[in-house]
Protein backbone atom coordinates (compact mmCIF):
# COMPACT_ATOMS: atom_id res chain seq x y z
CA UNK A 1 0.00 0.00 0.00
CA UNK A 2 2.76 2.58 -0.19
CA UNK A 3 3.27 4.95 -2.87
CA UNK A 4 6.70 4.67 -4.50
CA UNK A 5 8.76 4.09 -7.88
CA UNK A 6 6.17 1.98 -9.25
CA UNK A 7 4.00 4.82 -10.02
CA UNK A 8 6.44 6.35 -11.80
CA UNK A 9 6.96 2.94 -13.61
CA UNK A 10 3.34 1.93 -13.85
CA UNK A 11 2.95 5.93 -15.60
CA UNK A 12 6.04 5.23 -17.48
CA UNK A 13 4.49 1.38 -18.47
CA UNK A 14 1.39 2.76 -19.58
CA UNK A 15 2.35 5.60 -22.08
CA UNK A 16 4.58 3.01 -23.97
CA UNK A 17 1.88 0.67 -24.42
CA UNK A 18 -0.50 3.72 -25.42
CA UNK A 19 2.53 4.75 -27.90
CA UNK A 20 2.61 0.76 -29.03
CA UNK A 21 -0.84 0.17 -29.25
CA UNK A 22 -1.52 3.79 -31.19
CA UNK A 23 1.65 2.96 -33.73
CA UNK A 24 1.38 -1.07 -33.84
CA UNK A 25 -2.24 -2.19 -33.18
CA UNK A 26 -5.10 0.87 -33.79
CA UNK A 27 -3.79 1.57 -37.56
CA UNK A 28 -3.67 -1.82 -39.24
CA UNK A 29 -6.50 -2.91 -37.92
CA UNK A 30 -8.50 0.36 -38.17
CA UNK A 31 -7.54 0.28 -41.43
CA UNK A 32 -8.30 -2.98 -42.65
CA UNK A 33 -12.07 -2.55 -40.83
CA UNK A 34 -12.52 1.09 -43.26
CA UNK A 35 -11.55 -1.22 -46.14
CA UNK A 36 -13.57 -3.70 -45.31
CA UNK A 37 -16.47 -1.51 -44.76
CA UNK A 38 -15.65 0.44 -48.32
CA UNK A 39 -15.14 -2.97 -50.37
CA UNK A 40 -18.95 -4.13 -49.01
CA UNK A 41 -20.17 -0.99 -49.65
CA UNK A 42 -19.39 -1.50 -52.94
CA UNK A 43 -19.78 -4.88 -53.78
CA UNK A 44 -23.46 -3.31 -52.43
CA UNK A 45 -23.39 -0.54 -54.85
CA UNK A 46 -22.34 -2.72 -57.90
CA UNK A 47 -25.34 -5.49 -56.75
CA UNK A 48 -27.41 -2.26 -56.91
CA UNK A 49 -26.24 -1.34 -59.99
CA UNK A 50 -26.07 -4.38 -61.84
CA UNK A 51 -30.09 -4.70 -60.85
CA UNK A 52 -30.68 -1.94 -62.06
CA UNK A 53 -28.62 -2.36 -65.51
CA UNK A 54 -30.91 -5.41 -65.55
CA UNK A 55 -33.74 -3.98 -65.01
CA UNK A 56 -33.07 -1.30 -67.93
CA UNK A 57 -31.79 -4.70 -70.21
CA UNK A 58 -35.21 -5.95 -70.05
CA UNK A 59 -37.13 -2.56 -70.28
CA UNK A 60 -34.90 -2.50 -73.77
CA UNK A 61 -35.18 -5.89 -74.54
CA UNK A 62 -39.10 -5.29 -74.14
CA UNK A 63 -39.18 -2.48 -76.38
CA UNK A 64 -37.06 -4.08 -79.15
CA UNK A 65 -38.61 -7.27 -79.15
CA UNK A 66 -41.53 -4.73 -79.93
CA UNK A 67 -39.82 -2.97 -82.64
CA UNK A 68 -38.74 -6.10 -84.02
CA UNK A 69 -42.01 -7.64 -83.77
CA UNK A 70 -43.26 -4.59 -85.61
CA UNK A 71 -39.81 -5.13 -88.12
CA UNK A 72 -41.39 -8.40 -88.53
CA UNK A 73 -44.49 -7.64 -89.57
CA UNK A 74 -43.58 -4.79 -92.08
CA UNK A 75 -41.68 -7.17 -93.47
CA UNK A 76 -43.93 -9.85 -94.04
CA UNK A 77 -46.51 -7.31 -95.02
CA UNK A 78 -43.75 -5.95 -97.82
CA UNK A 79 -42.91 -9.63 -98.62
CA UNK A 80 -46.61 -10.30 -99.11
CA UNK A 81 -47.03 -7.32 -101.33
CA UNK A 82 -43.89 -8.04 -103.52
CA UNK A 83 -45.45 -11.66 -103.50
CA UNK A 84 -48.29 -10.39 -105.11
CA UNK A 85 -46.90 -8.36 -107.46
CA UNK A 86 -44.28 -10.88 -108.40
CA UNK A 87 -47.09 -13.10 -109.31
CA UNK A 88 -48.85 -10.46 -111.39
CA UNK A 89 -45.61 -9.79 -113.19
CA UNK A 90 -45.13 -13.24 -113.74
CA UNK A 91 -48.86 -13.30 -114.80
CA UNK A 92 -48.51 -10.59 -117.18
CA UNK A 93 -45.22 -12.01 -118.59
CA UNK A 94 -46.87 -15.55 -119.32
CA UNK A 95 -49.41 -13.96 -121.21
CA UNK A 96 -47.32 -12.19 -123.38
CA UNK A 97 -44.94 -14.44 -123.59
CA UNK A 98 -48.13 -17.31 -124.72
CA UNK A 99 -49.27 -14.39 -126.73
CA UNK A 100 -45.75 -14.39 -128.19
CA UNK A 101 -45.81 -18.55 -128.40
CA UNK A 102 -49.29 -18.28 -130.19
CA UNK A 103 -48.16 -15.64 -132.61
CA UNK A 104 -44.88 -17.53 -133.59
CA UNK A 105 -46.96 -20.60 -133.73
CA UNK A 106 -49.49 -19.09 -136.07
CA UNK A 107 -46.49 -17.71 -138.32
CA UNK A 108 -45.26 -21.17 -138.66
CA UNK A 109 -48.25 -22.43 -139.55
CA UNK A 110 -48.81 -19.83 -142.12
CA UNK A 111 -45.49 -20.49 -143.36
CA UNK A 112 -46.07 -24.26 -143.34
CA UNK A 113 -49.42 -23.26 -145.67
CA UNK A 114 -47.81 -21.25 -147.69
CA UNK A 115 -45.04 -23.97 -148.55
CA UNK A 116 -47.78 -26.72 -148.99
CA UNK A 117 -49.55 -24.51 -150.63
CA UNK A 118 -46.51 -23.92 -153.29
CA UNK A 119 -45.52 -27.46 -153.52
CA UNK A 120 -49.15 -28.36 -154.12
CA UNK A 121 -49.34 -25.66 -157.08
CA UNK A 122 -45.63 -27.39 -157.99
CA UNK A 123 -47.37 -30.78 -158.27
CA UNK A 124 -50.49 -29.62 -159.29
CA UNK A 125 -48.58 -28.16 -162.97
CA UNK A 126 -47.22 -31.82 -162.98
CA UNK A 127 -50.06 -33.47 -162.65
CA UNK A 128 -51.76 -31.13 -164.99
CA UNK A 129 -49.15 -31.63 -167.48
CA UNK A 130 -48.91 -35.22 -167.09
CA UNK A 131 -52.92 -35.90 -167.10
CA UNK A 132 -53.12 -33.24 -169.98
CA UNK A 133 -50.54 -35.59 -171.68
CA UNK A 134 -52.73 -38.69 -171.11
CA UNK A 135 -55.84 -37.01 -172.22
CA UNK A 136 -53.86 -36.15 -175.44
CA UNK A 137 -51.85 -39.57 -175.52
CA UNK A 138 -49.16 -37.40 -176.91
CA UNK A 139 -46.28 -35.64 -175.39
CA UNK A 140 -47.21 -32.33 -175.11
CA UNK A 141 -44.55 -29.83 -175.92
CA UNK A 142 -44.02 -28.84 -171.76
CA UNK A 143 -42.30 -25.78 -173.52
CA UNK A 144 -45.11 -25.15 -175.91
CA UNK A 145 -47.78 -24.71 -173.48
CA UNK A 146 -45.81 -23.66 -170.31
CA UNK A 147 -48.10 -20.32 -170.54
CA UNK A 148 -50.89 -22.29 -170.60
CA UNK A 149 -50.08 -24.43 -167.57
CA UNK A 150 -48.44 -21.38 -165.46
CA UNK A 151 -51.96 -19.53 -165.97
CA UNK A 152 -53.39 -22.95 -164.48
CA UNK A 153 -51.27 -22.95 -161.75
CA UNK A 154 -51.35 -18.91 -160.77
CA UNK A 155 -54.80 -19.89 -160.48
CA UNK A 156 -54.98 -22.52 -157.73
CA UNK B 1 -5.13 -21.72 2.47
CA UNK B 2 -1.43 -23.05 2.36
CA UNK B 3 0.58 -24.59 4.96
CA UNK B 4 2.11 -21.69 5.23
CA UNK B 5 4.57 -22.26 8.75
CA UNK B 6 6.38 -19.25 10.28
CA UNK B 7 5.28 -15.90 11.77
CA UNK B 8 2.72 -13.93 10.69
CA UNK B 9 0.97 -16.39 8.50
CA UNK B 10 -0.24 -18.40 11.35
CA UNK B 11 -3.16 -16.13 12.59
CA UNK B 12 -5.55 -14.63 10.20
CA UNK B 13 -4.64 -11.02 10.10
CA UNK B 14 -0.95 -12.32 9.51
CA UNK B 15 -2.75 -13.98 6.28
CA UNK B 16 -4.37 -11.20 5.58
CA UNK B 17 -1.60 -9.02 5.94
CA UNK B 18 0.90 -11.47 4.22
CA UNK B 19 -1.98 -11.30 0.69
CA UNK B 20 -1.69 -7.37 1.14
CA UNK B 21 1.85 -6.70 1.28
CA UNK B 22 3.82 -6.24 -2.16
CA UNK B 23 6.86 -7.60 -3.35
CA UNK B 24 9.29 -4.95 -2.97
CA UNK B 25 12.53 -4.41 -3.89
CA UNK B 26 14.52 -0.45 -3.03
CA UNK B 27 16.51 1.39 -0.69
CA UNK B 28 17.16 0.16 2.86
CA UNK B 29 16.98 3.36 5.27
CA UNK B 30 20.65 1.96 5.45
CA UNK B 31 21.36 2.50 1.98
CA UNK B 32 21.65 -0.92 1.06
CA UNK B 33 19.54 -2.53 -1.92
CA UNK B 34 17.66 -5.38 -1.65
CA UNK B 35 14.11 -7.48 -1.35
CA UNK B 36 12.02 -6.43 1.67
CA UNK B 37 11.85 -9.15 4.15
CA UNK B 38 8.65 -7.49 5.87
CA UNK B 39 5.81 -5.62 5.41
CA UNK B 40 7.16 -3.02 7.80
CA UNK B 41 10.45 -2.97 6.02
CA UNK B 42 8.82 -2.58 2.73
CA UNK B 43 7.44 0.74 4.32
CA UNK B 44 10.59 1.73 5.43
CA UNK B 45 11.82 1.99 2.24
CA UNK B 46 9.85 4.73 1.48
CA UNK B 47 9.58 6.49 -2.09
CA UNK B 48 13.26 4.49 -3.08
CA UNK B 49 11.59 1.28 -3.42
CA UNK B 50 9.41 -0.31 -6.53
CA UNK B 51 6.80 -3.30 -6.39
CA UNK B 52 8.66 -5.94 -8.55
CA UNK B 53 5.15 -8.09 -8.77
CA UNK B 54 2.99 -4.69 -9.60
CA UNK B 55 5.26 -4.03 -12.34
CA UNK B 56 5.67 -7.99 -13.64
CA UNK B 57 2.59 -9.05 -13.71
CA UNK B 58 1.28 -5.49 -15.19
CA UNK B 59 4.07 -5.60 -17.67
CA UNK B 60 3.16 -9.11 -18.66
CA UNK B 61 -0.46 -8.51 -19.11
CA UNK B 62 0.54 -5.53 -21.19
CA UNK B 63 2.34 -7.51 -23.66
CA UNK B 64 -0.19 -10.39 -23.52
CA UNK B 65 -2.84 -8.09 -24.75
CA UNK B 66 -0.45 -5.82 -27.21
CA UNK B 67 1.18 -9.39 -28.35
CA UNK B 68 -2.25 -10.79 -29.55
CA UNK B 69 -3.70 -7.61 -30.28
CA UNK B 70 -0.20 -7.03 -32.78
CA UNK B 71 -0.60 -10.23 -34.19
CA UNK B 72 -4.01 -9.62 -35.23
CA UNK B 73 -3.01 -6.30 -36.68
CA UNK B 74 -0.17 -7.67 -38.89
CA UNK B 75 -2.01 -10.29 -40.54
CA UNK B 76 -5.42 -7.86 -40.69
CA UNK B 77 -7.01 -8.86 -44.07
CA UNK B 78 -9.30 -6.59 -45.50
CA UNK B 79 -11.31 -10.49 -46.61
CA UNK B 80 -12.98 -12.44 -44.63
CA UNK B 81 -11.30 -12.29 -40.70
CA UNK B 82 -10.15 -15.55 -39.12
CA UNK B 83 -11.43 -16.24 -35.31
CA UNK B 84 -8.47 -14.20 -33.82
CA UNK B 85 -9.45 -10.64 -36.16
CA UNK B 86 -12.80 -11.49 -35.48
CA UNK B 87 -12.75 -11.11 -31.76
CA UNK B 88 -10.09 -8.08 -32.16
CA UNK B 89 -12.53 -6.27 -34.49
CA UNK B 90 -15.16 -6.82 -32.26
CA UNK B 91 -13.07 -4.94 -29.45
CA UNK B 92 -11.81 -2.06 -31.74
CA UNK B 93 -15.42 -1.37 -33.37
CA UNK B 94 -16.86 -1.52 -29.35
CA UNK B 95 -13.83 0.97 -28.32
CA UNK B 96 -14.58 3.01 -31.47
CA UNK B 97 -17.88 3.61 -31.15
CA UNK B 98 -17.20 4.21 -27.88
CA UNK B 99 -15.21 6.61 -28.30
CA UNK B 100 -16.93 8.02 -31.40
CA UNK B 101 -20.42 8.52 -28.81
CA UNK B 102 -18.39 10.64 -26.09
CA UNK B 103 -15.57 12.07 -27.90
CA UNK B 104 -15.76 14.62 -30.98
CA UNK B 105 -12.79 16.48 -31.47
CA UNK B 106 -10.27 15.15 -33.52
CA UNK B 107 -7.23 13.39 -32.13
CA UNK B 108 -5.82 9.75 -33.22
CA UNK B 109 -4.52 8.93 -29.50
CA UNK B 110 -7.68 8.49 -27.91
CA UNK B 111 -8.78 5.46 -29.28
CA UNK B 112 -5.89 3.91 -28.80
CA UNK B 113 -5.60 5.32 -25.35
CA UNK B 114 -9.10 3.77 -24.73
CA UNK B 115 -8.07 0.52 -26.22
CA UNK B 116 -5.11 0.38 -24.15
CA UNK B 117 -6.89 1.10 -20.94
CA UNK B 118 -9.70 -1.23 -21.66
CA UNK B 119 -7.81 -4.36 -22.00
CA UNK B 120 -4.83 -3.50 -19.87
CA UNK B 121 -7.11 -2.73 -16.98
CA UNK B 122 -9.65 -5.41 -17.50
CA UNK B 123 -6.67 -8.00 -17.59
CA UNK B 124 -5.43 -6.44 -14.31
CA UNK B 125 -8.30 -7.17 -12.75
CA UNK B 126 -9.13 -9.98 -14.18
CA UNK B 127 -6.15 -11.23 -12.16
CA UNK B 128 -8.21 -11.17 -9.18
CA UNK B 129 -10.53 -13.87 -10.46
CA UNK B 130 -7.22 -16.38 -9.95
CA UNK B 131 -7.89 -18.61 -6.90
CA UNK B 132 -6.20 -15.75 -3.71
CA UNK B 133 -3.52 -18.16 -3.30
CA UNK B 134 -2.27 -20.35 -6.48
CA UNK B 135 0.37 -17.44 -7.44
CA UNK B 136 1.39 -16.65 -3.86
CA UNK B 137 1.58 -20.28 -2.90
CA UNK B 138 3.64 -20.94 -6.27
CA UNK B 139 5.73 -18.04 -5.59
CA UNK B 140 6.62 -19.05 -2.02
CA UNK B 141 7.40 -22.35 -3.55
CA UNK B 142 9.98 -21.29 -6.02
CA UNK B 143 11.13 -18.69 -3.72
CA UNK B 144 11.71 -21.37 -0.94
CA UNK B 145 13.29 -24.22 -3.50
CA UNK B 146 14.86 -22.17 -5.83
CA UNK B 147 16.05 -18.75 -4.17
CA UNK B 148 16.38 -20.53 -0.66
CA UNK B 149 14.25 -17.87 1.03
CA UNK B 150 11.84 -18.17 3.68
CA UNK B 151 8.58 -18.91 2.05
CA UNK B 152 6.51 -16.54 4.69
CA UNK B 153 8.72 -13.56 2.93
CA UNK B 154 7.77 -14.25 -0.21
CA UNK B 155 5.44 -11.65 -1.05
CA UNK B 156 3.29 -12.15 -4.09
CA UNK B 157 0.39 -9.82 -4.76
CA UNK B 158 -0.98 -10.65 -8.16
CA UNK B 159 -3.76 -8.19 -9.07
CA UNK B 160 -1.91 -4.84 -9.94
CA UNK B 161 -5.04 -2.79 -9.79
CA UNK B 162 -5.27 -3.52 -5.94
CA UNK B 163 -1.94 -1.52 -6.30
CA UNK B 164 -2.98 2.28 -5.81
CA UNK B 165 0.65 2.42 -7.64
CA UNK B 166 -1.03 1.15 -10.55
CA UNK B 167 -4.27 2.48 -10.52
CA UNK B 168 -2.63 6.05 -9.19
CA UNK B 169 0.42 5.78 -11.93
CA UNK B 170 -2.50 5.18 -15.10
CA UNK B 171 -4.73 7.68 -13.54
CA UNK B 172 -1.35 10.70 -13.42
CA UNK B 173 -0.62 9.24 -16.58
CA UNK B 174 -4.27 10.39 -18.02
CA UNK B 175 -4.05 13.69 -15.69
CA UNK B 176 -0.97 14.57 -18.15
CA UNK B 177 -2.41 14.05 -20.88
CA UNK B 178 -5.76 15.81 -20.24
CA UNK B 179 -3.62 19.46 -19.23
CA UNK B 180 -1.51 19.26 -22.51
CA UNK B 181 -4.46 19.10 -24.61
CA UNK B 182 -5.65 21.60 -22.76
CA UNK B 183 -3.14 23.83 -22.47
CA UNK B 184 -2.86 22.97 -26.33
CA UNK B 185 -6.34 23.70 -27.53
CA UNK B 186 -7.22 26.50 -25.27
CA UNK B 187 -3.85 27.99 -24.59
CA UNK B 188 -2.22 28.67 -21.33
CA UNK B 189 -4.50 32.04 -21.11
CA UNK B 190 -7.98 29.85 -21.79
CA UNK B 191 -6.99 26.95 -19.86
CA UNK B 192 -6.38 29.67 -17.04
CA UNK B 193 -9.18 31.31 -17.69
CA UNK B 194 -11.48 28.61 -17.16
CA UNK B 195 -9.82 27.30 -13.75
CA UNK B 196 -10.56 31.27 -12.67
CA UNK B 197 -13.20 32.77 -14.50
CA UNK B 198 -15.82 30.64 -13.87
CA UNK B 199 -18.49 29.33 -12.19
CA UNK B 200 -18.95 32.91 -10.98
CA UNK B 201 -18.44 35.67 -12.81
CA UNK B 202 -19.41 39.88 -13.02
CA UNK B 203 -19.34 42.63 -14.74
CA UNK B 204 -17.64 44.54 -12.35
CA UNK B 205 -13.71 44.29 -11.79
CA UNK B 206 -13.68 44.74 -8.12
CA UNK B 207 -15.98 41.98 -7.52
CA UNK B 208 -14.35 39.98 -10.00
CA UNK B 209 -11.64 40.15 -8.34
CA UNK B 210 -13.11 38.58 -5.30
CA UNK B 211 -14.25 36.01 -7.33
CA UNK B 212 -11.20 34.70 -8.93
CA UNK B 213 -9.66 33.08 -5.96
CA UNK B 214 -13.04 31.44 -5.19
CA UNK B 215 -13.46 30.25 -8.94
CA UNK B 216 -10.09 28.99 -8.92
CA UNK B 217 -10.23 26.77 -5.38
CA UNK B 218 -13.57 25.30 -6.77
CA UNK B 219 -12.26 24.62 -10.09
CA UNK B 220 -8.69 23.46 -8.99
CA UNK B 221 -10.63 20.65 -6.55
CA UNK B 222 -12.35 19.55 -9.52
CA UNK B 223 -9.97 19.58 -11.90
CA UNK B 224 -7.90 17.61 -8.78
CA UNK B 225 -10.82 15.59 -8.51
CA UNK B 226 -10.78 13.81 -11.71
CA UNK B 227 -7.71 11.55 -11.67
CA UNK B 228 -8.12 10.86 -7.89
CA UNK B 229 -11.54 9.50 -8.21
CA UNK B 230 -10.77 7.41 -11.14
CA UNK B 231 -7.60 5.98 -9.61
CA UNK B 232 -9.15 5.56 -6.51
CA UNK B 233 -12.52 4.01 -7.68
CA UNK B 234 -10.81 1.21 -9.50
CA UNK B 235 -8.16 0.52 -7.03
CA UNK B 236 -11.34 0.48 -4.32
CA UNK B 237 -13.54 -1.99 -5.85
CA UNK B 238 -10.56 -4.04 -7.34
CA UNK B 239 -9.04 -3.87 -3.20
CA UNK B 240 -12.36 -4.77 -1.85
CA UNK B 241 -12.97 -7.72 -4.07
CA UNK B 242 -9.55 -8.87 -3.33
CA UNK B 243 -10.24 -8.54 0.44
CA UNK B 244 -13.76 -10.77 0.18
CA UNK B 245 -11.48 -12.88 -2.04
CA UNK B 246 -9.25 -13.46 1.09
CA UNK B 247 -11.41 -13.06 3.47
CA UNK B 248 -13.51 -16.61 2.24
CA UNK B 249 -9.85 -18.02 1.32
CA UNK B 250 -9.61 -18.07 5.37
CA UNK B 251 -12.85 -20.03 5.79
CA UNK B 252 -10.92 -22.86 3.98
CA UNK B 253 -8.69 -23.01 7.22
CA UNK B 254 -11.73 -23.63 9.29
CA UNK B 255 -13.30 -27.13 8.71
CA UNK B 256 -14.63 -28.50 5.77
CA UNK B 257 -18.19 -27.49 6.69
CA UNK B 258 -17.22 -23.89 5.73
CA UNK B 259 -15.25 -24.95 3.54
CA UNK B 260 -17.57 -25.97 1.19
CA UNK B 261 -19.31 -22.87 2.37
CA UNK B 262 -16.74 -20.95 1.46
CA UNK B 263 -16.76 -22.53 -1.95
CA UNK B 264 -19.79 -21.55 -3.16
CA UNK B 265 -19.34 -18.30 -1.54
CA UNK B 266 -16.07 -18.26 -3.40
CA UNK B 267 -17.88 -18.84 -7.07
CA UNK B 268 -20.93 -16.54 -5.99
CA UNK B 269 -18.30 -13.69 -5.38
CA UNK B 270 -16.05 -14.52 -8.72
CA UNK B 271 -19.14 -14.60 -10.91
CA UNK B 272 -20.21 -10.99 -9.58
CA UNK B 273 -16.72 -9.82 -9.75
CA UNK B 274 -16.49 -10.63 -13.62
CA UNK B 275 -18.95 -8.17 -13.85
CA UNK B 276 -17.29 -5.89 -11.62
CA UNK B 277 -13.72 -5.87 -13.21
CA UNK B 278 -15.55 -5.36 -16.42
CA UNK B 279 -17.37 -2.57 -15.36
CA UNK B 280 -14.62 -0.77 -13.73
CA UNK B 281 -12.15 -0.87 -17.06
CA UNK B 282 -14.98 0.14 -19.26
CA UNK B 283 -15.66 3.21 -16.27
CA UNK B 284 -11.96 3.97 -15.82
CA UNK B 285 -12.09 4.23 -20.47
CA UNK B 286 -15.00 6.01 -20.61
CA UNK B 287 -13.94 8.73 -17.62
CA UNK B 288 -10.63 8.69 -19.53
CA UNK B 289 -12.52 9.84 -22.91
CA UNK B 290 -14.92 12.03 -20.97
CA UNK B 291 -12.06 13.56 -19.20
CA UNK B 292 -10.15 14.45 -22.69
CA UNK B 293 -12.93 15.73 -24.28
CA UNK B 294 -13.44 18.22 -21.90
CA UNK B 295 -9.64 19.42 -22.75
CA UNK B 296 -10.94 19.46 -26.30
CA UNK B 297 -14.19 21.66 -25.42
CA UNK B 298 -13.88 25.45 -25.66
CA UNK B 299 -16.37 27.25 -23.26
Amino acid sequence: MNINLTLIGQSITFFFFVWFCLKFVWPPIMGALVDRKKLIADGLAAGEKGKHDLDLAEKRVVTKLKEAKGKAAEIINHAEKRAGEIVDEAKDHAKVEAERIVAGAQSDIEQEVNRAREELRKSVADLAIVGASKILEKEVDAKAHAKMVDNLVAQL
Amino acid sequence: MTAETTGEALTATGYIKHHLTNWTYGQFPDGRLGFAHSAAEAKSMGFMAIHVDTMLWSITLGIIFLGLFRMAARKATVDTPGALQNFVEWIVEFIDSSVRGTFTSKNNLVAPLALTIFIWVFLMNFMDLIPVDWLPSLAGWVGSTVFGVDASHVYFKVVPSTDPNATFGMAIAVFFLVLYYSVKNKGVGGFVGELTLQPFSSENKMLQGVFIPINFILEFVSLIAKPISLALRLFGNMYAGEMIFILIAIMYSTGWVFGIFGGFLQLGWAIFHILIITLQAFIFMTLTIVYLEMAHQEH
